[in-house]
């Protein structure tokens, strides 16, 4: 019962893998370099890892396996431009908060066709720059802005509500290279912007507050035209903390999005956030810290200076609930989550036994047979 | 090179796997490493850890029986001497891995070094599950040993061995949502040690070390890094509150 299902076997047999000429020396990570072209296990074909996999070209299509074809995994064939351009977003799309731009050097070398590449960084930054909510400094230094679709008016033109002014975006340089004032049409009415203002005051003072490198917007996301009181409308808020130090390997990003609906008839605000923390250690190995949690509230709806406060503070109450949570999972880790992996000593608490293994597998043996007589 | 190997030090280590198989398909003349499958020996019912160390063609041989699956009527096995070694690291390093992991597959593949004289030997271990203590959801642990020993001379021999540990933890629950850690080292030691108590007992005491190191300074120094991270994106109450002073 072999969990592998070997597909095609080809007739004209794959060059032969001679086991001992590996050379666990030249062995760097999980990488080997081996001394003529394998017959590669397709291992993406039968993977169970639950991460959604990419539309890669494994496996080949098993189409018409013509007489030319010699071996499974498709090695000899070069791949489309295509498929590169796939492999390449991929690469890109799963960059660490602020590793991008490494990445996006490791790629393009790696693919050696700058054309393929422009087309993967075209496609791949500016929605890595949008999920990450990548802050950029405004050309004229007023403030930055963060790159998300709730201000996005266009492929490169970004609303920063706070400054009502649209900024044109670099996105593979990431910086900003434009600044006009929004039109009238692009901003929300007076009497939204009333709320909206209110809450980014209210929010601002928080954000100051707990993230010593935040940044933080309040966008309108439906209703932005209404002149008064008698209709629905809705915010969103984004916080964005970000810390890279590529000298010391570590980056990492703190991402919260907040949505609020105002519902005029009932007097309510529905409050729905996510939070996202991501950190990266890579000196001399790679680990990363993946967390996200999706978190509910409401309050009543207020004057536009106190539905600030009070969503303000829903917000700050749900975010460091979450950073105590995080510090609980941590003080697990070490004592209970890690050991279900590997215990640091052997059920026994000492040591293993090497020096006594053979009366060690002796009394494997007997218990075996004690076992079987039973 | 240098790249394929930079990207593995950046990609989610999560996603090993798939960015291995797209590295690979960029640079088709290079192989991989990862314990992504496990067979079951049909002779002896117990499950292996596929790799490229016990494949020949598209077989894989088992370390119990011996054997490919699918059969392979020439396919590369060990010297007697190798075979009879190879028997009983998977027999010994089985209990280990037993006491170390509490459950888990490990097999052992070993085979002549026909450059310098000595042998190669590689433990696998790959653990996959659910947690018992309540915390963990679902996590694994792969490790890979490969020791590389010179041949013997004045009774003692030199070892080479390389590590390489992947891991995943994932906690999910309401209260703490999605919290993941992973993460992948890989350490080398060497040591010249004498042969007396056999080989056996110099590899395993060499991986048993190298283990527990790992573990550490994946539980000390890797995971308190990302920690560390974390509050300093979002310093808890107690250091604001030991700012305010100086503000």
């Amino acid at each position: 019962m072999c969990t592998r299902t070997i597909v095609n076997r080809p007739e004209s047999a794959p060059p032969r893998l001679p086991v001992c000429s590996h050379v666990p020396s030249v062995w760097p990570s999980a990488i080997t370099v081996s001394p003529r072209p394998l017959p590669r296990p397709t291992l993406s074909a039968h993977s169970t890892s639950p991460s959604p996999l990419p539309p890669f070209p494994h496996p080949p299509p098993p189409a018409a396996p013509g007489p030319g074809m010699s071996d499974e995994g498709g090695a000899g064939e070069p791949l489309s431009d295509r498929q590169k351009r796939e492999i390449a977003v991929w690469f890109l799309s799963n960059a660490p908060a602020g590793e991008i731009h490494y990445v996006a050097k490791d790629v393009r070398a790696l693919l050696g066709d700058d054309a393929v590449y422009e087309a993967a960084a075209a496609e791949a930054f500016p929605e890595y720059n949008k999920a990450h909510l990548v802050s950029l400094e405004l050309p004229d230094r007023s403030g930055d802005i963060i790159i998300t679709t709730f201000g996005e008016l266009d492929k490169n033109n970004y609303l920063d509500p706070r400054t009502a002014q649209v900024a044109t975006v670099d996105h593979i340089k990431q910086t900003c290279t434009k600044l006009r004032p929004a039109a009238d049409e692009e901003l929300p009415s007076a009497y939204i912007e009333e709320f909206r203002s209110a809450l980014d005051v209210e929010l601002s003072k928080y954000v100051a507050e707990a993230y010593p490198k935040g940044v933080c917007a309040v966008y309108c996301t439906s209703g932005k035209d209404i002149e008064g009181p008698g209709a629905d409308f809705g915010f969103a808020v984004v916080i964005s903390a970000a810390k890279r130090s590529p000298q010391n390997f570590c980056n990492g990003s703190w991402r919260s999005i907040w949505t609020m609906e105002f519902n005029y008839e009932l007097q309510f605000v529905d409050i729905k956030g996510k939070i996202q923390v991501d950190a990266h250690y890579f000196e001399e190995g790679n680990v990363q810290l993946d967390t996200n949690i999706d978190r509910k509230d409401s309050t009543i709806m207020q004057s536009p200076d106190d539905s600030a406060v009070s969503i303000a503070s829903i917000i700050r109450h749900h975010e460091s609930e979450y950073l105590s949570s995080l510090e609980e999972s941590y003080l697990n880790l070490s004592d209970a989550t890690f050991k279900d992996l590997r215990r640091k000593l052997p059920v026994t608490r000492t040591l293993f036994p090497w020096h006594n293994t053979l009366a060690f597998s002796l009394t494997r043996d007997l218990a075996k047979e004690l076992a079987l007589g039973k | 090179m240098e790249a394929a190997m930079d990207l593995m030090r950046r990609m989610p280590p999560g996603s090993a796997e798939t960015a291995l198989n797209a590295l690979l398909s960029l640079l088709p003349d290079h192989s991989l490493d990862l314990l992504s499958q496990v067979c079951m020996d049909k002779e002896n019912l117990k499950e292996y850890i596929l790799c490229e160390y016990n494949r020949d063609a598209d077989s894989y041989r088992s370390p119990w029986s011996n054997k490919y699956d699918p059969p392979l009527e020439d396919g590369t096995v060990p010297s007697e001497e190798m075979r009879n070694l190879e028997i009983e690291a998977n027999e010994v390093f089985s209990v280990y891995r037993d006491q170390y992991y509490e459950g888990g597959i490990s097999s052992v593949y070993i085979w002549e070094d026909e450059d310098n004289g000595g042998f190669i030997a590689c433990f696998l271990i790959k653990k996959d599950g659910q947690g018992t203590r309540g915390y963990m959801q679902i996590g694994s642990w792969d490790a890979i040993h490969v020791i590389q020993v010179g041949p013997e001379e004045e009774g003692a021999a030199h070892y080479c061995l390389n590590s390489t540990v992947m891991l995943s933890l994932t906690t999910d629950n309401k209260q703490s949502g999605t919290f993941n850690l992973s993460g992948s080292i890989r350490r080398q030691m060497s040591m010249t040690l004498a042969v007396a108590d056999g080989h056996l007992v110099n590899m395993g005491k060499m991986i048993e070390e190298m283990e527990g190191k790992l573990r550490n300074s994946l539980d000390q120094v890797y995971f308190g890094k990302t920690r560390e991270m974390v509050c300093t994106l979002r310093p808890p109450p107690e250091v604001l509150n030991m700012r305010l002073p100086d503000s």
